[in-house]
């Protein structure tokens, strides 16, 4: 498979509701496809990161409303364990659709409750819209306060938006500052976890989404999956987005291939370090555990 | 009728949850003994009084020492089985009966219980209080295209049942522990949550997205593990699923 997945179509969007564009992270195509999803019954609730009584700090929530997704749209840089609730949604809150949103990992946990599910009973065919975005990388709650409070010098509870994009991680806060730290003091705050993974645009999601490639307030979003492609062209004859060909839009597909490629070879690299990181006591490398090989 | 494969539950110390899985798949198990496979032996269903030749035998409940004719039948089914499954976690993994300890009437004697693989060798696990029927369906399907299938059916059937092969090699020890043990000690949680869906007792719980196990009301049923997308993720079966769950629901129509 390529660094950028199977996909029917990738094209430039953004949302045509002025109301999800004020509140989403970019072209607000994961609350519009949601929001439009529940009004057609394409599903009965959405998996998403919703907000919780600590600043920044997602909380996995199942909702059912424009509402509710308008209040849980926009980027936590920060894990939001959004799979907690897949089997629950189909259980006390009685959902029979259920839309999901997370990282790639997320997007592939999703897939292996379906293909494998091993304690998820009645989950597999209940899973109607995953929406996949795209990860470079993610922090603990943590690492993200560090990197808030201590190396952009603002108050986690001030922010109003947090922007990863052109070597910087920036913040913006409520009264109209902006804080930024160079991307490349972020390493030591990734989460260990992350540097095995080897997927960029959530290639196993139904439709897939991201800033990168589109301009300032655009997103990128590729059309994988045969449901995807149904509630794409749904979505597209109901008016709810704007469109640019891909190819019309700087800097384009080409950038997003370069920072898959970037991403997997150099956790692929740290894959395969992993098979010789210790020793055994006849000089041969001792491996850590490799999960895209063996249990 | 030639055509399908044999399939047969022993029932050992087991609950026979993991056989009314089996029966969830409501008219799915229709359409599995219509076409795909015939049930010669399962003393709930059948009236077959001894363990007869299986291609596949699904194993339920663990093994007791202390019982005889557990153990004898349990080789007996070895023996006689192209394919031997732990179906479900006591079978696999001891579950709750890893906290047996005798004492009660009226065989205060009968306190050893082990998971089926400490007395036969054991081909492929499907852990978990209660199994899923969509799982035992997906098993009983590919079981039956890597036996009666063409070589493409063989390959896809042999990529799926894989890592529930190297499973059944991995050990027989389960716990919320193989989280950390095998996931977080390793460097390998990225903090999704599916250990904590999947759990049935609600043990484990997300603390700052990595999970935290209540070891005293985990069951011992290695759920989490296995459904965790990091314990193994096969990318050449993942990749596909669309066509694999276009061919599995196929297969059911
Ligand atoms: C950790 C992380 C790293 C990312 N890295 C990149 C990157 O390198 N390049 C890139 O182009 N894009 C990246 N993104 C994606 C990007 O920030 C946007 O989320 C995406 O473009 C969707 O924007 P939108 O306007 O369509 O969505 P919106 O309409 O704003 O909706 C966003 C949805 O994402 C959910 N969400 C928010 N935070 C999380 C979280 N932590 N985990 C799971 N779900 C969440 C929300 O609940 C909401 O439903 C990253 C996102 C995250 C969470
Ligand atoms: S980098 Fe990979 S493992 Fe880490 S959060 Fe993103 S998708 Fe998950
Ligand atoms: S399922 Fe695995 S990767 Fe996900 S949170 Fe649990 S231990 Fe971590
Ligand atoms: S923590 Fe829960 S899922 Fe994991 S082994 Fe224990 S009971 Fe099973």
């Amino acid at each position: 498979m390529d660094v950028l997945g199977n996909y029917k179509s990738v094209i430039s969007a953004r949302s045509a509701d002025k109301d999800i564009q004020k509140k989403a992270q970019d072209g607000g195509i994961v609350t519009t496809l949601f929001a439009y999803a529940l009004e057609e019954g394409i599903i009965d609730g959405a998996i998403v990161a919703g907000p919780s009584d600590e600043p920044w700090k997602p909380k996995p929530m199942v909702v059912t409303t424009k509402e509710e997704l308008l209040a849980a749209a926009g980027t936590r840089y920060t894990i939001s364990p959004n799979l907690q609730l897949i089997k629950e949604a189909t259980r006390s809150y009685g959902l029979d659709r259920v839309g999901i949103v997370g990282t790639p990992c997320q997007v592939q946990a999703t897939r292996k409750c379906q293909l494998y599910p091993i304690g998820m009973r009645d989950v597999d065919d209940k899973i109607a819209l995953v929406l996949g975005i795209y990860c470079m990388e993610n922090l603990s709650y943590q690492a993200l306060e560090a990197i808030v409070e201590d190396h952009c010098n603002q108050k986690m509870e001030s922010v109003k938006k947090m922007d990863i994009g052109k070597g910087k991680f920036t913040v913006y806060t409520e009264r109209g500052a902006v804080s930024q730290m160079p991307l490349k003091y972020i390493h030591k705050y990734v989460q260990p976890g992350c540097h095995v993974c080897l997927d960029y645009v959530a290639n196993l999601a139904d439709i897939s989404t991201g800033s990168v490639g589109s301009p300032d307030g655009w997103s990128t979003v590729f059309v994988r999956s045969n449901k995807g492609n149904a509630v794409w062209d749904g979505a597209m004859a109901a008016g709810l987005f704007e469109t640019k060909d891909m190819a019309d839009v700087k800097p384009g597909l080409d950038l997003v291939k370069k920072l898959a490629t970037e991403k997997i070879t150099k956790n692929q690299k740290h894959v395969d370090e992993r098979k010789s990181f210790g020793l055994k006591s006849d000089g041969t490398p001792k491996a850590l555990r490799n999960p895209y090989e063996t249990p | 009728m030639a055509d399908k494969i044999t399939i047969g539950e022993l029932h050992l110390s087991g609950c026979t949850g993991c056989l009314v899985t089996l029966a969830d798949n409501y008219e799915g198990l229709f359409k599995l003994l219509d076409d795909y496979a015939e049930l010669v032996y399962a003393l709930t269903l059948v009236d077959v009084r001894h363990v007869p030749e299986m291609d596949v035998c699904l194993v339920e409940g663990s093994c007791c020492l202390n019982d005889e004719i557990s153990v004898e039948e349990l080789k007996e089914a070895r023996a006689k089985s192209a394919v031997l499954v732990a179906y479900g976690a006591c079978a696999a993994y001891g579950n709750i009966t890893r906290f047996c300890r005798g004492g009660q009437w009226n065989q205060p004697g009968q306190e050893a219980f082990v998971p089926i693989s400490e007395v036969v060798d054991v081909d492929l696990y499907l852990p978990s209080c209660p199994p899923c029927p969509q799982a035992i369906r997906n098993i009983a399907v590919m079981a039956y295209l890597l036996l009666k299938g063409n070589d493409e059916q063989k390959q896809l059937a042999t990529a799926y049942l894989k890592p529930l092969m190297q499973l059944a090699q991995r050990g027989n020890e389960a716990c919320g522990c193989d989280l950390m043990y095998d996931v977080i000690n390793q460097g390998l949680c990225m903090g999704c949550g599916t250990c904590a869906g999947t759990c049935p007792v609600r043990a484990i719980t997300m603390e700052y997205g990595k999970p935290n196990v209540n070891r005293d009301l985990c069951i011992k049923c290695g759920a989490c593990y296995s459904q965790c997308p990091r314990s193994w993720f096969n990318f050449d079966v993942m990749n596909n699923y669309e066509g694999i769950i276009d061919a599995i629901n196929g297969a059911m129509k």
